[in-house]
């Protein structure tokens, strides 16, 4: 008798997905589903897209979904918390969307403790609309529109949201993970399961920030493109919890 | 005979609402709709509804998109800056089929304009309320009767039709006190919403709520088959008619303008001039059988309204031109005199005299 040890997760829809060979987006996807999956959430769960490379995110997860304007993905997400509190309410967001046009209704939603979970995928550039500057491009970065390296003289800082976040009191918790590894892809499943069960336990605002790669826009091959989030990302945007209430 | 009860306009769109069964309500504050807010907020919670005061227009549209997306009745109101700032909620709500109560109050603009009541947002509700090929049903109460009224309707039109229901008020009717029959709200329609976001259960496939279609094909034929169902909503076009039936000057005026109108009719008559009013409920469909059928009798049309002249392009348009249509308006806050529609009237008269 053959044991099934790796399946794909029920949660997850049995199609092929449109984002770029060794695109992180799929992993972390991936851990969304498996952790709807482990804690049978599929069923009372309603997932909201944003605008971005994960615009379709509404044909990848098995459960209710929504696609909300440019950056209004947490309003949304209020409305349908609301309306059905006993419903689980994620939305599932890029930089651009989350930390530019959307970072309004990001920080109201945490400031009002809304009980929803963002995943918050940071790639420092927009994908969709082929590798423009984004609010968290880090300094020196090339995009297409901070060609000779993002100048913090000229363009401004990035915003880092988890420690901007930690200082809400609405938000319940706030960690930042990173997909570049098998230890940090196990310990980003980990944040977003709890970042969940704590909806679950109805304490309020969560956020997983992962950190991502595009290895289409920085113009690197997929392992390349992991070794500079390691190295590049990772310590502008250190990894680790912002905010527990549970603990701090 | 049924309890009144003294009410600001703004005030009997709230109550409506309530009465209509809407639990959800998402605001922000702005002059001069600001009681609809405050009424729910002193309301909702008692009854086990939800006010939410958002961070902004563009948030609170986006959480009546939310709401609406898990199927309950939802709303926001505002006045004509925050409506702009509505434009691409109200776009995607139309893209995604979703229906919803708006209010808008309006006042002066362009810009931030003034707080005094205005109609210049007519285009804006009719025409342009957000990009792409799309409609709201617009109603125009002229009484605080009638926004409680229309308020009620709006909830059951849009859950009907799977559309925006805009109550095109202005700062007058919105602060004005009138009594108000609140017995005729009906208790909440029962238009089932399969299409919802409430969770699977496990029951059935995923809803999915959404407005974007990347083939074109694909888009062009979900336009075309909401146009189809706008053709259908042609059938709620209504009017308010007085002293039609003889009249020779015809005045088309919606809300407050409708009402001073009819002071400056019964002058009128009294002065020999066969004047009469039309009075479009529905802004949008906009009453053009209505206004057709009227040109048999009718040797000159006049609108009067709050703005630059906007309404009367329909007005035109529903005629064809075939008589004459004079504009009569104010604008910037300003509300016409009875007098001012008198002469309007006078001189529409002579014009065809002579």
């Amino acid at each position: 008798m053959m044991e099934i040890v790796f399946q794909r997760p029920k949660a997850l829809s049995d199609v092929s997905s449109h984002y770029c060979p060794g695109c992180t987006h799929g992993i972390i996807h991936r851990l969304v589903a498996e952790v709807l999956d482990e804690l049978d959430l599929t069923g009372k769960t309603v997932g909201v897209a944003p605008v971005g490379c994960a615009v379709l995110a509404y044909n990848y997860f098995e459960c209710d979904m929504a696609q909300a304007a440019h950056g209004r993905a947490p309003a949304v997400a209020t409305g349908l918390k609301r309306a059905n509190p006993a419903n689980i309410v994620f939305t599932y967001q890029g930089d651009g969307d989350l930390a530019a046009i959307g970072t309004a209704e990001t920080i109201h939603a945490a400031a009002r403790g809304e009980n929803i979970t963002i995943i918050f995928v940071n790639n420092a550039i927009y994908g969709m609309t082929g590798g423009q500057m984004a609010p968290t491009t880090i300094p020196g970065q090339i995009t297409q529109t901070s060609p000779y390296g993002r100048d913090p003289k000229y363009a401004g800082f990035p915003l880092k949201i988890c420690e901007t976040l930690s200082t809400v009191d609405g938000t319940a918790y706030a960690e930042r993970v990173s997909v570049d590894s098998v230890k940090n892809v196990i310990n980003a499943k980990k944040a977003i399961k709890k970042a969940f069960e704590y909806q679950m336990a109805g304490k309020g605002f969560t956020i997983v920030e992962v950190l991502s790669t595009c290895s289409t826009n920085w113009g690197l091959e997929p392992v390349e493109a992991l070794t500079w989030l390691r190295e590049n990302l990772i310590p502008y945007y250190p990894l680790g919890v912002y905010k527990d209430k549970e603990v701090f | 005979m049924a309890e009144k009860v003294l009410m600001k306009g703004n005030e009997a769109i709230a109550e409506a609402a309530i009465m209509a069964g809407c639990r959800h309500f998402f605001g922000y504050p702005i002059t001069p709709q600001t009681e609809v807010a405050a009424y729910m907020a002193k309301r909702m919670p008692k009854i086990g509804g939800t006010y939410l005061q958002a961070e902004s227009e563009i948030a609170a549209i986006n959480m009546v998109y939310g709401a609406s997306s898990a199927g309950v009745r939802a709303m926001t109101s505002s006045s004509s800056p925050g409506i702009s700032l509505k434009s691409e909620g109200l776009s995607y709500m139309a893209g995604s089929d979703l229906p919803a109560v708006l209010v808008n109050i309006q006042r002066g603009g362009p810009g931030l304009g003034g707080i005094r009541p205005s109609q210049s947002d007519y285009f804006q509700a009719t025409r342009s309320s957000g990009h792409g090929d799309f409609h709201m049903i617009v109603l125009a109460p002229n009484t605080v009767q009638e926004m409680f009224d229309l308020t009620v309707e709006a909830f059951e039109l849009a859950d009907r039709y799977r559309m925006t229901t805009m109550i095109l008020g202005d700062g007058m009717l919105g602060q004005v006190m009138e009594p108000v029959d609140i017995s005729r709200g009906e208790a909440a329609s029962t238009v089932t919403k399969d299409w919802a976001l409430t969770g699977t259960k496990g029951q059935r496939k995923r809803n999915i709520i959404n407005s974007l279609y990347l083939e074109a094909e694909e888009l062009e034929m979900l336009n075309l088959k909401r146009f189809e169902k706008y053709a259908d909503v042609e059938k709620i076009a209504r009017t308010d008619n007085y002293l039609t039936e003889d009249a020779e000057v015809i005045i088309v005026a919606y809300g407050i303008c409708a009402r001073i109108a009819r002071n400056a009719i019964n002058e009128a008559r009294q002065r020999g001039i066969k004047a009469g009013l039309i009075r479009p409920v529905t802004l949008w469909p906009f009453p053009k059988n209505q206004l057709k059928a009227a040109v048999e009798k009718a040797k000159a049309f006049v609108v009067v309204e709050m703005s630059m002249g906007q309404m009367i392009q329909d007005v035109e348009l529903s005629i064809r031109c075939s008589r004459p249509v004079h504009l009569c308006s104010r604008t910037g806050g300003m509300v016409p005199t009875p007098e001012s529609v008198l002469e309007a009237i006078e001189n529409a008269a002579q014009a065809e005299r002579s």
